[in-house]
């Protein structure tokens, strides 16, 4: 069971999506979890022939125990049912190992199975059913199509939609109390010029069948993480005492939630990635948090935080840094102001960027430093 | 398409995105990304949506031209009729 937030005790399996035996990649969708932050899709971190399942469907566990056994492939599955799990490679998420607190849940009764083929459900659909108790296998729907949302919401007699707010809730305030009382904070502010990146944006955009065009944000994202390659203490993970540098810039992206509550799930890989294949990227991860459906690993991997507030918000925001993290940026709503350009007073489009950072990693000369970084970069948005 | 139908649709696809709004309930003259509660990429969903549907490509230029739900059923049916 990984660790997807800060304060995560435990996950509780809503169902499995493979079966002992099942040859397995890694990336693979294994077994959905639900958690504080909602239904998460849990991926296999090697390749290799699934054993036998240590957990079962309703099992609440905790963080850390194996939920299943990998073999390399080539092993006879029958064989691993023997191995202690102890002994045995466990399925788990990339994430900081956490000792687990009690000995894994074995699994004795069989796999639900549905007249030989699987269930087919969003997320969503799992959430509520598990909530309410409902079983997925008393739904019908016509074959091949995938249970609902609202195919659920149909058998729930009374919607209870609250619970999963307070959850979503709980989750936001653990992570952020933890934040107060364990980092201590610094703010810098700084109003950027992005007249011309607007018009870079604009200018491609003229020309573009809707589904390629590029938003302000991917551009954005796009600075940051040009930037974060000359400021790496940014960019990473704080945990036992000590900050860790990423090789990579897994740019997490604050996406607030209809009805409330929000994730920062990551743009991966966002230096190695082109200005449109980031936009690409970040269309599908907003889709996909939209619907209720994102991986794990996209909550654990942000090695830095970007929250921006788009056309109808304020002019500015003081973040708070997102354990184990060590920064994050704000982009505030774009203005149009009274700006000092060429030796006159213009009209630019400027932006409020802001950034809170952790004084145990760096301090107030190297964070300016890195501001104005963005800032150079988002005036040649062409290079980007 | 008629406009009736290009309301329908507009109506149908905004529904998908805030499923939680009901158009009976906005102001139709307001701004539609806030009586939607509706984001930039949001809202760049449901033009590509909308285009694919009306096989036109809305040009980002005229996104202003959509500024109110209001707005967005004429320029809609402004296409609809050529």
């Amino acid at each position: 069971m990984p660790s997807l937030g800060a304060d995560m005790a435990a996950g509780t399996l809503v169902e499995w999506l493979k079966a002992p035996g099942d040859t397995v990649a890694r990336g693979d969708i294994l077994a959905v979890v639900e958690t504080q932050k909602g239904a998460i899709e849990i991926e296999v971190f090697e390749d290799g022939v699934l054993g036998k399942f240590l957990a079962q469907v309703g099992d609440k566990v905790p963080v850390g125990t194996p939920l299943a056994n990998i073999a390399p492939e080539g092993t006879d599955p029958g064989d691993l049912a023997d191995i202690p799990p102890e002994k045995a490679r466990a399925a788990q998420v990339h994430t900081q190992p956490v000792p687990p607190e009690k000995p894994a849940i074995i699994a004795s009764a069989p796999l639900p199975k549905t007249d030989g083929h699987r269930l087919k459900a969003t997320p969503a659909a799992r959430r509520l059913a598990q909530q309410h108790q409902i079983n997925l296998s008393d739904i019908s729907v016509p074959p091949g199509k995938e249970i609902s949302l609202a195919d659920v919401e149909g058998l729930v007699k009374d919607p209870d939609t609250e619970t999963s707010k307070f959850a979503m809730r709980d989750a936001i305030a653990a992570a952020m109390s933890r934040s107060k009382r364990e980092i201590p904070h610094y703010y810098l502010s700084h109003i950027v010029d992005i007249t011309g990146a607007e018009s870079f944006v604009s200018g491609i955009n003229a020309d573009r069948a809707p589904a390629d065009r590029l938003l302000l944000g991917a551009v954005f994202a796009k600075a940051v993480s040009r930037a974060l390659r000359k400021y790496p203490e940014f960019n990473g993970h704080f945990s036992d005492n000590r900050f860790v540098a990423s090789q990579t810039a897994h740019i997490g992206m604050a996406i607030n939630l209809r009805g409330g509550g929000l994730v920062a799930p990551a743009l991966h890989d966002a230096q190695e990635k082109s200005l449109d294949d980031l936009m690409n990227a970040l269309r599908d991860l907003v889709g996909r948090v939209r619907a209720g459906r994102f991986r794990a690993r996209e909550l654990t991997d942000p090695t830095i935080t970007i929250s921006s507030l788009g056309e109808r918000g304020v002019e500015q925001l003081f973040g708070v840094i997102y354990p184990p993290q060590v920064a994050i940026l704000g982009f505030g709503t774009p203005m149009d102001r009274p700006w000092a350009y060429g030796g006159k007073i213009a009209l630019r489009r400027t932006v409020t960027l802001t950034l809170a950072a952790d004084h145990r990693v760096s301090d107030g000369h190297r964070g300016a430093l890195f501001l104005n970084a963005i800032e150079k970069l988002l005036q040649k948005p062409e290079t980007l | 398409m008629t406009k009736a139908g290009t309301e329908a649709l507009l109506q149908s696809e905004l529904a998908k995105i805030a499923p939680d709004i009901d158009v009976a309930e906005i102001d139709r003259k307001a701004d539609l990304r806030d009586e939607f509660d509706i984001d930039s990429m949001d809202f760049l969903t449901l033009v590509t949506a909308l285009s694919k549907e009306l096989g036109f490509e809305i040009p980002e230029r005229d996104y202003a031209r959509m500024g109110s739900y209001a707005d967005a059923v004429d320029y809609l049916a402004g296409f609809a009729g050529q």
